[in-house]
Formats: structure tokens, C-alpha cells, sequence
């Protein structure tokens, strides 16, 4: 039985008392109106900021035209430019006044979203890495792993985080759809009322709905977490296996809508951030991504409580095992990583390119930089056997992972919320700290609450004894 | 002096495994073992060196990833840089996601032919190769041991009687 330590559970508070002060210094910094955007693009100009307080007072309109193209978006420079072909006209200054204030309204929403879309990330990770978890766990059950029932305590555990991690990801919904915040650009009348292609889409993509699909799909994992939870723990008790058999139904039950509810939540939930953009393989990317960082987090808590002598029947094997998934988790990443976006570049057809030309001009590091965290180390690393055995490479392995796939989801929510806005600051670590804190307070204390070990478990003495 | 060795038969690969391990502890020196299947874990009771193989292959698949580049490189970029249907083939970089496909299957092509060639050649194995099989049973249901013989050969033979053996004999070996 294993009891949470209280330095771990003081570690725990301490990141979400960090976490909460870094979340509120960014949202308390965040641009209240266009004088403060105004205030800060000067700053981040420098010299340029100059000529740009200029144009605020109306003065060489020619000059400030420039200025502004500087550093608005391709699709508002366009606009800017037409503008700048009415500036022979009489009402040239006016025409493109309206310009730069319809620019700094666009920056100013990039900079108050800024804050959300740090909690929003945030929470979407850890709450997927719980996803994960609970969808990996389902399928050792419904596979009949012969390996993986001395690990089966610590991925229950792991999934625990999944029912306040999903309340909360559901709050920071209803709050977007009660138009609190602005990450989801069609869920603003205003907006929709105006574009088209949205206008098309809002059968599927309207607040009702939206919800109704969040409730079914959170609703159904946590009702199979409880309910798998509950028959592993009674099957430690029973007398026969008709608790394993029932777990093994509701696993193999689960993996379906699973990989239903998962593909709709990852185009609800990331994908319509761009409602201009659609990809089909988009579940699946993501399914990889939160997986192959869920196997991760059950490889790190597992060798934690082994070195803590909670683990007795854990040996390399089963390390190695993990760390086997979360090699080949990487490289499927990776495959879809690439086809989705060798694909797109490919065949360069506008509407779906924008997606990655956002992301290569604005997000060039964290964009290209994601690949070699994902991709490259975990293939040079973990390739290897005997390091595959060694607890401090897993877990170094394991750290560059979780930080890779964060940054997936940062580029995956941040271009279409923030634009090139985008910056890893406050608010985004204190979101992070905020949430790790959480999760391994959930986590543990789950852990905490039953034997580590799975006692009546059809394959529990095959676990014990697995060797590679 | 001779060069005489002891085929020790058996027809069961955990009584075989008993055995490595006995002779083992006695000091004979176990010559080679002939096995109809894999028997897990022979290998290490046996006290054989871990492959190699596999270091081997990783090499050969980054031969292959250099050659799939440079030819790349060379005929699309350096040597004639047509527009393709507005392919970018200003530098290796900007065409590289078109290169990939070509890249990767290089490299698995090249690890594994050249792996499983290295395999032959380290393994003696080719067509027209005489089979070197000592005793036709190995390959259906009999496991064979071959011992060399050092000291009182007699002693060695009842040595390896008593380990579960169906048959022992003493071959003279050319």
C-alpha cells in the first residue's frame, strides 16, 4: 500500500500556488483596451514605435500605412494594401485609420486570448495524458497483456486525473460558449454572421451541440474509468473472475467509442480553433500525441514509485516494455505528423495550406523543433536495447517527450488564438505548473487509495514472473 | 593428439537445457549445439557473445539514408533543377518533404539487405552449401550436443550418460 508523501503533496501544492500567481499575473497584464495594444506594439518596435504613435494622431498616414503592413498578418496586409489604393482619395487618412484600428482590435484579441489559451493548452494536455492513460490501460485489458497487470494500479491511478481534468476542460468550454473568452472564433455571432463557410459548418459547429457532444464524450470515459476501477478493485476480493470478465467487456466496449468519441473531441476541442480549416487524419495525430505522452507518464510514475520500493514485482522488462511503446508512439506520432503535413504541402491547395504557413512564419522554432524533441531523440535514444533498461535514460527520454508534445498542442491551439502573439511566458508556464501540480496530486492520491498490486488478476503471476 | 568429440543426444530441450548447464559447471567445452528449433535462452546458458547484428544494421541504414540524399540532392537540385510543377528545387531543404518517402525506404531497404547478407556471410550460409549436420534427427525431433573431449574419455561418457542423454557417442572428427 502506498502513502502519498507529504514532500510530494507540499512539491504538489507549492506548483499550483506557483501556477495560480503565474496565471494571474497574465491575466492581470493582459491589454484591457486598444490604448494599452497600442502601448505595447510601441514597445515591441522599438524605434518603430516612433512613426506608429504618429499614426494615431492622423499624421503621414503614408508612413504609418507602412508600419502597420509591418507586422500585421498576410490577410490584413491585403486589406491595408486596398486600403492604401483609397489613399488618393479625399478620404485616404480616414479609410485608413479604420485600418489601423481595425488592426490594433485584432491584436488586442490575440493578447486577451493570450492567457486563455495558456490555461486551455494546458489543461487539454494533462487531461488528454489521463485519456491516454485510461485508452491504454483498455487495451492491455481487452488484449489480455500477459506483461502489464503489475502496472495496472498506476494507470488507474493515472486516469484519475481524468475527472477533474475533464470538468475542468468542460468549464473552460461553456465559458467560450457563454462568450467569456474568444479561442473559439465560431462560437462568436458576430463573426459567423459575416462568413460564410462558417455559416455552412454551423450545423455541426453551434454552442448547443458543442456541448452536448463534450458532456457524452467526458461523461462515457469517466463512466468506464469508474466503472473498470471498481471491478479491478473488486476482483482483488472475489472468489471467481466475473470481474475480469466484466472489465474485459467494458475494455473492449470502450476501445470503440473511444476511438469514436476521440476523433470528434480532437475536431470539437482543437481543430475548430481554425473553422476555415479541416484535415482528415487530425484524430488520429492527435491520438498519438496524447498517447505516446500518457505511456510516458505511466513509464515516469512507475520507475518513481519502484525507486520508492512500492514496486516489488516491476523489473527492467516491464521498463523496457514501456519504453518499447513509447518508442514506437513516437514514431507513429511522427507518421502522422508528416503525412498530415507532407500532404498539405504537396498539393498546396490554399484553404489548407494557410494552416502550416502560419505555422512555419510565426511558429518556425516550436514548429520545427517539436519534430527533433518528438521524433529525433526518443529514435536515437530509445533505439537502443540496454538503454531502453536504464531508468535515468526513460525518464530523460520521458521529459523531452512530455515537453515535445506539449509544444504539439501549443502549435496546435496557439496560431489560431493568439497568432504571433505567441510567447512562452507567466501565463503559459504558470498554466503548466499549475496543472502538473494538480495532476500529481490526483494522481498519487489515487495511487494512494488501493494496493499497488492487482492480487486476484487472471495474469497477475505471468506479470510477476515476465521477463525479456 | 586426438581430435576426437562426444555427441551427446537428447529429445528434450528443457532436459537439453539441464544439461548445458551441468556440463557447463563440469568445465567440458561445449563445441556447438544442434537444435531442431530455437530453444530460448540456450544462447545465454550456453555463455555465447550477444549479437551484433543490430549495431550492424543501424550503420547500414544510415549508408542508405546518405545515399538516398546525396542522389537526391544531385539529380533534382545540383544537376538539373527543372520546375516541377512549382516544386521549390532552389535548395535540398525547401524540396525535402517531396525526398522523404524516397529517403526513408532507402533506409530500411539498405539496413535490412544488408543486414540479412552480413547474416549469411557470418553464418557460412549459401545455395549449394554442403549441410553440415551431424546426424539427421537434429532437424526433426533430437537435440545434439557436441563436446570436445579432454582427459579420460570414458569418465566424460558417463559423465553425460547420467545428464538425460538417449544416446552418447564418440565420433572422431577430421
Amino acid at each position: 500500500m502506498y502513502t502519498f508523501s507529504s514532500r510530494l503533496k507540499t512539491f504538489s501544492f507549492i506548483l499550483m500556488i506557483v501556477g495560480v500567481l503565474g496565471i494571474g499575473y497574465s491575466f492581470f497584464t493582459a491589454p484591457k483596451d486598444i490604448n494599452d495594444v497600442e502601448a505595447i506594439l510601441a514597445d515591441q518596435h522599438g524605434h518603430h514605435g516612433d512613426a506608429h504613435a504618429e499614426a494615431a494622431d492622423h499624421h503621414e498616414a503614408k508612413d504609418a500605412h507602412v508600419q502597420t503592413a509591418d507586422h500585421s498578418e498576410a490577410a490584413h496586409a491585403e486589406a491595408s494594401h486596398d486600403a492604401h489604393g483609397h489613399a488618393a482619395d479625399a478620404h485616404g487618412a480616414d479609410a485608413h485609420n479604420d485600418e489601423h484600428h481595425a488592426h490594433l482590435e485584432h491584436v488586442l484579441h490575440q493578447l486577451q486570448n493570450k492567457p486563455w489559451a495558456a490555461v486551455y493548452v494546458a489543461a487539454l494536455f494533462f487531461m488528454l495524458i489521463a485519456l491516454g492513460a485510461l485508452a491504454f490501460y483498455a487495451i492491455q485489458n481487452a488484449a489480455s497483456a500477459g506483461w502489464s497487470p503489475v502496472v495496472f494500479r498506476v494507470m488507474e491511478g493515472i486516469s484519475a486525473y481524468l475527472i477533474p481534468g475533464a470538468i475542468i476542460v468542460f468549464v473552460l468550454l461553456v465559458l467560450g460558449v457563454m462568450g467569456t473568452h474568444h479561442l473559439f472564433i465560431w462560437m462568436d455571432d458576430e463573426v459567423v454572421a459575416h462568413d460564410h463557410l462558417i455559416q455552412g459548418k454551423s450545423g455541426y459547429l453551434n454552442g448547443t451541440f458543442f456541448l452536448i457532444r463534450a458532456v457524452i464524450f467526458m461523461g462515457g470515459w469517466i463512466l468506464y474509468r469508474q466503472y473498470a476501477r471498481k471491478n479491478s478493485l473488486a476482483q482483488d476480493e472475489a472468489n471467481d473472475n466475473s470481474y475480469y470478465k466484466k472489465n474485459f467487456k467494458a475494455s473492449a466496449a470502450f476501445l470503440v467509442f473511444f476511438i469514436v468519441s476521440e476523433s470528434i473531441m480532437s475536431w470539437d476541442w482543437i481543430m475548430s480553433v481554425d473553422p476555415h480549416w479541416f484535415s482528415t487524419l487530425f484524430g488520429w495525430y492527435v491520438f498519438a500525441s496524447f498517447v505516446v505522452s500518457a505511456v510516458t507518464v505511466i513509464a515516469m510514475v512507475t520507475l518513481y514509485l519502484k525507486s520508492k520500493g512500492y514496486l516489488e514485482y516491476v523489473n527492467t522488462s516491464h521498463i523496457h516494455d514501456l519504453a518499447k511503446f513509447m518508442f514506437g508512439f513516437s514514431v507513429f506520432w511522427t507518421y502522422l505528423w508528416f503525412s498530415q503535413f507532407m500532404l498539405i504541402w504537396y498539393a498546396d491547395i490554399p484553404e489548407e495550406i494557410t494552416y502550416f504557413i502560419t505555422r512555419i512564419n510565426d511558429y518556425n522554432l516550436p514548429f520545427f523543433g517539436m519534430v527533433v524533441m518528438n521524433f529525433v531523440f526518443p529514435v536515437l535514444i530509445l533505439i537502443n536495447t540496454d538503454f531502453k533498461r536504464l531508468s535515468w535514460i526513460v525518464v530523460m527520454a520521458g521529459i523531452i517527450i512530455l515537453c515535445g508534445h506539449y509544444i504539439d498542442f501549443f502549435n496546435m491551439i496557439m496560431p489560431a488564438t493568439v497568432g504571433d502573439q505567441w510567447f512562452i511566458g507567466a501565463g503559459e508556464i504558470g498554466a503548466i505548473l499549475f496543472f502538473m501540480g494538480l495532476f500529481i496530486f490526483v494522481v498519487f492520491s489515487s495511487i494512494a487509495k488501493a494496493p499497488l498490486l492487482a492480487k486476484r488478476n487472471p495474469l497477475i503471476e505471468e506479470s510477476k514472473h515476465f521477463h525479456y | 593428439m586426438s581430435n576426437k568429440v562426444i555427441h551427446v543426444l537428447y529429445n528434450d530441450d528443457d532436459i537439453l537445457m539441464d544439461a548445458v548447464k551441468q556440463t557447463r559447471a563440469a568445465h567440458h567445452h561445449i563445441e556447438e549445439i544442434y537444435t531442431p528449433f530455437p530453444v530460448h535462452g540456450l544462447d545465454k546458458a550456453m555463455g555465447l557473445a550477444p549479437t551484433r547484428i543490430a549495431i550492424c544494421s543501424f550503420l547500414y541504414g544510415l549508408v542508405g539514408l546518405s545515399i538516398a540524399t546525396a542522389m537526391l540532392r544531385y539529380i533534382m537540385i545540383v544537376d538539373w533543377p527543372q520546375d516541377i510543377g512549382g516544386k521549390p528545387s532552389f535548395s535540398f531543404i525547401q524540396n525535402m518533404p517531396a525526398f522523404v518517402p524516397v529517403m526513408f525506404e532507402m533506409t530500411v531497404f539498405f539496413a535490412a539487405h544488408l543486414m540479412v547478407i552480413t547474416f549469411y556471410m557470418r553464418s557460412k550460409l549459401w545455395p549449394f552449401k554442403e549441410a553440415e549436420n551431424p546426424d539427421v534427427r537434429t532437424t526433426d525431433d533430437h537435440f545434439l550436443m557436441e563436446v570436445s573431449v579432454h582427459g579420460d574419455v570414458d569418465q566424460m561418457v558417463s559423465f553425460f550418460e547420467n545428464t538425460g542423454a538417449v544416446e552418447v557417442k564418440v565420433i572422431e572428427k577430421h
